[in-house]
């Protein structure tokens, strides 16, 4: 299958066949076709990757190959590193004091470890919600979502007001809002406010869009409604998302990366770790013998 | 141990005759203000008429005349020591709060409150060496000068203190949208803590208003309109000083009637901004 | 899409944002660091001004201005040491009278007081401690003094006379007004301090002392009181601090008459008083110098008390309750 590589990959395409076993398993999903071979689109290639806080490590010695416009999801026990190894993603993870970090990550063939690279460029290129969600209480709903594009220089109304809607829309939220936008970001219901920080980390274009639990705190409708948004999304944008809860990753995701305390223990597609996982550890995590 | 009634007995009478203690203590510590207020409003508001907020003072020993120029002074003065304390004092509250090393900071807020305690006076001094010395003359800037440098340490603290309230969920979601560091504290960390930062700046300046030690040989106090800031200036807290302590009877009154003036100013800023801030600091209203 | 629009979309439809400027960041990192360490050049600011204003005092007496009783502008002969004296006594007749009450008032309010009751005292101490010292000066004057003169000195004078504290002639102006004045004007500081103090005693010395058998005030007095002392302390030496430097109040009621006596009625002068009445009015270089060394006495103790309450405090509770009532 081809597909079209737009003047937003910085990359050029490299014809790299995926190598069967140097790491867990790469799953082949949608690819370019070079030399007859069909290749994966890699969004995120981690490579060696220890990530510490303080003296404490977290992360020990990531190797895996996130594929591009799709869902994957990490999933592990709490405190296995899972928002951790997120975080990295959009170099996030070094604002924290004392947080240190070894190896490099590849953004669409680019490390965005490298010295020279503002982590700044890295995070409008790749996007982030959270767990909590939290639209700029001084705003109203309009502002929040324009506000990655204000606060980086872009003034004219028609451009912001178009963003404005296109992400709202993507983010399914158009209708409900687009009559009530002057109204502040915090008068929408849970649900509401969480596809509004979705629609506002979309509005900067980003590659790449990282959740970190982005329905927890969600009722189960409004998990739905992003369940649904998140299958739509990926059409367009790789979605990497952290979740503790199987049966979420089970459903949304394409491949599923699983955790253990800090390591990587297996990484697949999520067909094959739900049901014939190929770590004894993977097996035991997603039947329930440990949680 | 004696376990017997009596005894027990004694130690719940104790117990009560301390709480009833307790709350004498509690009745005594709010009776002084009662009492100021209401000496104040009996000798102080029969005097507030029209005169006395348009007229210069008359002559010494003269019947009449008001507190105009003192009561623009202090806003003169206010307005002064506004243009050092309030950028000095809320960019260094920013760093403490969004920069900054445990270490560093910790010595710093120290210093601050170090500072905060040393009497107004000495800040008056200081200001003198800096400002009258060298411009050979008491002046509004002096004054500014010395209750400037008094506001650095009070709005650094409360604008930290502010800045700490904003919840880091905001920061990690303006970083994340590739927004740069500088931009999300002064658009989105200050701004969702305004309202604590002007509570903070009006605060100091209710604080400040009050101040007569730094002004004695600052700005020095004067009788007429002070139409170049490099000139005495009077002032409301200098003027009831120099008419208290002086041995004319109408300008005891004229004190008690600037004194009204000044707690009401105070107290109006005090009560006016707690009631507008009740709970809601950091402009998260949820 | 108007032209303008058109140029801030790129190839592809993605709108083109301004690149961050790491400069920019740097600069906003060092100008606001540079704000924050104003607080330490101030500290400097005031040591050498002072000392510098010194010079010549310090030259000519010396230590020894510390120990002489002399106060002569016309001869030229200058000491601190009554106005150490009158600082220092006003300030612990002060601490006397505002410690119990404060400490007391504090306790009413986290251990006894009806929740309803607690807001309204705590806001009639705060505004309390936002009135101006030239008003409690006022009132001090023409309704504290005369009240007085004619009622409580005689009074103890009656009841305690025997004692050289409460011999003499009552003026009315006095060290004891003084101390009266000073008391009521860090009332509020040690009351506010003192109560975050007992607030941070945790709940589980409480509920361990209740679970004994105690009744409130025993719980109140071995759980609370002596858990707190460290911090109770800091509180006074706070209090201390705050009376040290009281100036305007105190120069209106203590008699500025520059003697060291025994007794409570009689008049005294105190380290910020004598700046505040001679400074605008000294005459000679000599005699601002000495003026100058009064205010480095003045600032040196001050800071020293004001380290020390800190230090205790914040090893109790944190820094945040070291805060001054604003």
């Amino acid at each position: 299958m081809t597909v079209n590589l737009t003047i937003n990959q910085k990359t050029q395409a490299t014809a790299k066949a995926a190598g069967p076993d140097d790491h867990p398993a790469v799953p082949v999903t949608e690819g370019f076709v070079a030399n007859g071979v069909t290749v994966p689109k890699i969004a995120f290639e981690v490579d060696r990757l220890n990530g510490w806080f303080g003296q404490h490590q977290a992360l020990f010695d990531l190797n895996l190959k996130i594929p591009a416009t799709s869902v994957s999801a990490i999933i592990g026990p709490s405190g296995c590193g899972k928002s951790t190894f997120l975080r990295c993603l959009n170099r996030m993870h070094e604002l924290v004091r004392g947080a240190r970090l070894e190896g490099q990550i590849l953004l669409f063939g680019e490390n965005i470890y490298a010295p020279q690279i503002d982590p700044t460029l890295v995070r409008r290129r790749v996007g982030m919600v959270f767990q909590k969600s939290n639209p700029f209480p001084t705003m109203t709903i309009a502002e929040n979502v324009t506000v990655g594009l204000r606060l980086n220089g872009v003034r004219n109304h028609a451009v912001l007001y178009e963003r404005m809607e296109k992400a709202l829309r993507m983010a399914a939220l158009w209708d409900e809002v687009k009559d009530h936008l002057h109204r502040p970001g915090t008068s929408l219901s849970g649900g509401q406010q969480q596809r509004l920080c979705i629609a506002r980390a979309l509005a900067v274009q980003p590659e790449v869009l990282l959740m970190d639990e982005p329905a927890s705190a969600l009722d189960p409708l409004a998990t739905m409604k992003i369940e649904e948004l998140i299958q739509e999304l990926k059409k367009e944008y790789t979605i990497v998302i952290v979740t503790h809860n199987m049966q979420q990753a089970a459903r949304c995701s394409d491949h599923t990366a699983f955790l253990y305390m800090g390591r990587l223990i297996e990484f697949d597609k999520t067909e094959t770790i739900f049901t014939n996982p190929g770590n004894k550890q993977t097996e035991d995590y997603v039947t329930g013998r440990f949680g | 141990m004696d376990t017997s009634k009596a005894y027990h007995t004694w130690r719940k009478l104790k117990s009560l005759a301390m709480s009833g203690a307790s709350f004498g203590c509690a009745l005594l510590a709010i009776a002084p203000l009662g009492f100021v207020l209401f000496y104040l409003i009996k000798a102080g508001a029969g005097s507030l008429d029209w005169r006395f907020f348009t007229h210069l003072p008359t002559p010494v020993g003269e019947v009449g005349g008001g507190m105009a120029n003192a009561i623009v002074g202090t806003l003169v003065l206010l307005g002064l020591a506004s243009l050092i304390g309030v950028p000095v004092g809320v960019l260094g509250g920013i760093y403490l709060a969004e920069y900054g090393a445990e270490r560093v900071n910790w010595w710093i807020r120290f210093g601050a409150d170090i500072l905060n305690g040393v009497p107004s006076i000495v800040w008056g001094i200081v200001a003198y060496t800096l400002v009258v010395i060298p411009m050979k003359g008491f002046s509004a800037y002096a004054g500014g000068v010395a209750l400037g440098f008094m506001m650095i340490p009070l709005i650094t603290r409360t604008t930290e203190e502010v800045l700490l309230l904003v919840p880091n969920g905001y920061r990690e979601a303006a970083l994340a949208l590739g927004i740069p560091r500088w931009k999300m504290i002064i658009r989105i960390v200050a701004k969702t803590a305004l309202k604590g930062i002007i509570t903070g700046v009006l605060l100091a300046q209710a604080r400040i208003a009050g101040e007569t030690a730094p002004l004695l040989f600052t700005a020095f106090g004067n009788r007429f309109w002070t139409h170049n800031l490099k000139d005495p200036i009077a002032a409301l807290p200098l003027q009831i000083f120099t008419y208290a302590i002086s041995p004319y009877d109408d300008w005891h009154r004229q004190a008690w009637a600037g004194a009204l003036v000044l707690i009401l100013m105070i107290l109006f800023v005090n009560i006016g901004v707690r009631a507008l801030t009740r709970g809601k600091l950091s402009g998260v209203g949820r | 899409m108007t032209s303008a629009a058109v140029s801030e979309l790129s190839v592809e439809g993605k709108v083109r944002l301004a690149p961050p400027s790491r400069v920019f960041d740097r600069a906003f990192k060092w100008l606001t660091l540079g704000m924050a360490l104003s607080v330490a050049v101030l500290m400097i600011l005031v040591g050498i001004g002072l000392y510098h204003g010194s010079r010549l005092a310090l030259d000519k007496f010396g230590l020894h201005f510390l120990a002489t009783s002399t106060w002569d502008p016309v001869r030229e002969e200058f000491g601190a040491l009554p106005f150490i004296f009158g600082t220092v006594a006003s300030s612990l007749i002060a601490l006397i009278i505002a410690v119990p009450l404060g400490v007391g008032t504090a306790v009413y309010l986290t251990e006894l007081a009806p929740p309803r009751l607690r807001q309204p005292i705590v806001t009639v101490v705060e505004m309390l401690a936002a009135v101006p010292s030239v008003i409690f000066g006022l009132w001090g004057i023409f309704v504290m003094i005369p009240w007085l003169r004619a009622h409580l000195f005689p009074w103890l004078q009656k009841c305690l006379g025997f004692l050289p504290l409460f011999q003499g002639p009552i003026y009315g102006v006095s060290m004891l007004a003084a101390g009266i004045v000073i008391a009521i004007m860090i009332l509020p500081i040690i009351t506010s301090v003192s109560r975050e103090i007992l607030r941070s005693v945790p709940d589980l010395q409480r509920e361990a002392a209740y679970g004994l058998g105690a009744t409130h005030w025993e719980v109140t007095r071995i759980a609370v009181l002596s858990y707190a002392k460290r911090g109770l302390f800091g509180a006074v030496i706070l209090g201390l601090g705050r009376a040290l430097g009281e100036t305007m109040a105190v120069t209106m009621v203590i008699g500025n008459r520059p003697e060291i006596a025994a007794s409570l009625f009689a008049p005294g002068y105190s380290l910020a008083s004598v700046i505040a009445n001679e400074f605008a009015e000294a005459t000679t270089d000599l005699y601002l110098s000495a003026l100058f060394e009064i205010g480095l006495v003045l600032f040196a103790v001050t800071i020293v008390t004001n380290i020390l309450a800190q230090l205790l405090i914040v090893t109790m509770a944190g820094p945040k309750t070291s805060r001054a009532v604003q």
